[in-house]
């Protein structure tokens, strides 16, 4: 099917918001635009970051999820605390895979699952007390963590407990850093609002601890900022970063430790990739501590050697030889990459709805493989998130925010890509309608994709998604023979 | 009042951020840009306008302020 047109678009906006009541249908198309790359600033025509509609199936997590799921739980050394009752942690326990080195257990906590276990009568009479005898424990079995944050789930702000003052006291008796995070799941419309709270928290509780004590800098030090090394994405991007000769000393937060994030005020440049999550933490060092920060993108080779390039830009020349020298060595690599898979995929139409920064930054990698994205949307984007994104998309194709599990399969049945890219929740309504998906929020168990050796497996997957032959077993033989016959009758 | 960020920019000489609603924007006037007097009303490329107190110049940027907000654009 060829490519929609502007008022077809449009068209099919209207078509699905048709079976709305009046005041939501007025809600959702603000919601729904299609992209028009001549428009400056987004709002003009989509609205972002409100809150979801009772009744409809939306994707979005809470300020929880934003906290301890995204931004606080990779950070590997030290032990993050569910206080609350015990579902929260435990349904989204190392379900992000975010991988890092160590023994887990030992010294390493970030597969672990630790909850203060709520029951009636912490809700009843307050769990502070819980929550310090808690610790205790922590300090007693794991005596190697390097701190422990405290991250509230619901209960803790309804019932107004005083987890700052717990925490305090705590630090003060184990000397180790104990932050509490008051990311109770209600505040805000989404995960959004967490990953300000997380920022926050590390503002004010991590960043000040090193202040003033000696380090021992190189002018190259950058740190990386929102990468959250899902299936490794980490490391593939650092490899990167080091062989053009730049020092990496931190990585927030996948397979980080709290000791790189408190060395982060003394680095050159802040790289962000996530800006999403992580912008609040690189505005504040920029204030405070006067350092630059940048966006980079890591998907598809294309945007590889644009950033690396970009980033070698706010360096001296050795570094920007370093760069063209990296560029240089995985150029044939990246070429024989695109020479297997572009032809198989070439023509291919890819419709994203995820979160954080994906859906424009893999637009970039999609495009090297020779395919198309017709489609993009943010669970929890901000107006910054898609004034980015509309210079990325093409024109006339479709943008939608926070949208709903019925127009999401409407656009799909429509608009008809032949691959779709979104979380566990859409993967299989959309493989039983028989349409190729990719879980994009952890890359579907593979990855890494970010740098070129991401970008290998990236093509990789998704051919074996796209050809795979099970898709042409979709319509049951018997059904699929009733089509010619029916034909022959009609004729 | 509102919390907002002031830093340069690459295609204005300052620009506007207030994070409360990931708004991002160029300042295209200032009323006071010197060394002593710095701030008072500021006009948004989006047509909004603030106002910040007037003070001396900031050392260094981005800074954070506190501001007025005269006229939003919405």
């Amino acid at each position: 099917m060829s490519a929609l047109t502007r008022e077809e678009t449009e068209a099919l906006i209207q078509e699905v918001l048709e079976v709305y009541p009046e005041k939501a249908k007025k809600d959702r198309a603000k919601h729904l635009a299609v992209n028009d790359q001549s428009i400056e600033q987004s709002k003009k025509c989509i609205t972002s970051n409100r809150k979801s509609l009772p009744g409809v199936m939306t994707i979005r997590g809470c300020a929880y999820a934003g906290s301890k799921g995204v931004v606080w739980g990779p950070i590997k050394d030290m032990i993050h605390i569910s206080h609350g009752p015990v579902g929260c942690g435990q349904y989204s326990r190392a379900g992000r895979r975010n991988y890092y080195v160590g023994t887990t257990g030992v010294n390493t906590f970030g597969t672990m699952n630790f909850t203060s276990d709520f029951q009636e009568k912490d809700i009843v009479f307050g769990g502070d007390k819980k929550l310090a005898k808690l610790i205790g424990e922590i300090e007693q079995l794991f005596p190697l963590n390097k701190g422990i944050s405290v991250q509230s789930e619901c209960p803790i702000g309804l019932i107004g407990d005083d987890i700052e003052a717990v925490s305090k006291k705590a630090a003060a008796e184990f000397n180790k850093p104990v932050v509490p995070v008051r990311c109770e799941g209600f505040r805000g419309v989404s995960q959004s609002l967490g990953h300000h709270i997380a920022n926050d928290a590390i503002r004010d509780w991590v960043l000040p601890r090193r202040e003033g004590k000696a380090f021992e800098g190189t002018p190259y030090d950058v740190a990386v900022i929102g990468d959250y090394n899902i299936g490794g994405d980490a490391w593939s991007s650092r490899i990167l970063l080091e062989e053009m000769g730049l020092r990496v000393v931190a990585q927030w937060s996948g397979d980080g430790t709290i000791a790189e994030m408190e060395k982060t005020p003394y680095v050159k440049v802040n790289l962000i990739h996530c800006y999403r999550s992580m912008n609040y933490i690189a505005r504040h060092m920029e204030e405070k501590y006067s350092i630059p920060w940048m966006e980079y993108n890591f998907f598809g080779p294309t945007k590889v050697a644009e950033s690396l390039r970009a980033i070698a830009a706010l360096f001296d020349d050795k570094i920007k030889e370093g760069a063209e020298r990296v560029i240089a060595k995985y150029q044939p690599l990246m070429q024989a990459v695109i020479d297997k898979y572009k032809p198989r995929l070439e023509g291919k139409r890819v419709m994203l709805y995820v979160g954080g920064l994906r859906p424009r930054h893999v637009i970039g990698a999609y495009e090297d493989l020779g395919m198309e994205v017709v489609g993009t949307g943010y669970e929890f984007g901000h107006n910054d998130d898609y004034d980015r994104t509309i210079k990325d998309m093409g024109n006339a194709t479709l943008i939608y925010d926070d949208v709903t599990g019925f127009e999401f399969e409407e656009f799909v049945k429509r608009v008809k890509p032949d691959l779709v890219g979104s979380g566990i929740k859409e993967k299989f309504i959309f493989q039983k309608m028989g349409v190729p998906f990719r879980q994009m929020h952890s890359w579907d168990y593979s990855g890494p994709y970010h740098g070129y050796d991401g970008f290998a497996i990236f093509a990789r997957d998704m051919d074996m998604t796209l050809n795979n032959p099970c898709w042409s077993k979709i319509t049951a033989p018997w059904l699929k023979q009733a089509e010619p016959e029916a034909a022959k009758k009609a004729a | 009042m509102a919390n907002i960020m002031v830093q340069r920019g690459s295609k204005t000489a300052y620009v506007f951020y207030l994070p409360k609603r990931d708004l991002e924007d160029d300042i295209v006037s200032m009323e006071f840009d010197t060394p002593e007097k710095w701030g008072g009303e500021i006009k948004l490329n989006n047509g909004g306008s603030y106002y910040i107190e007037p003070q001396p110049a900031p050392a260094k940027l981005p800074i954070s302020l506190r501001a007025k907000r005269l006229d939003a654009a919405e």
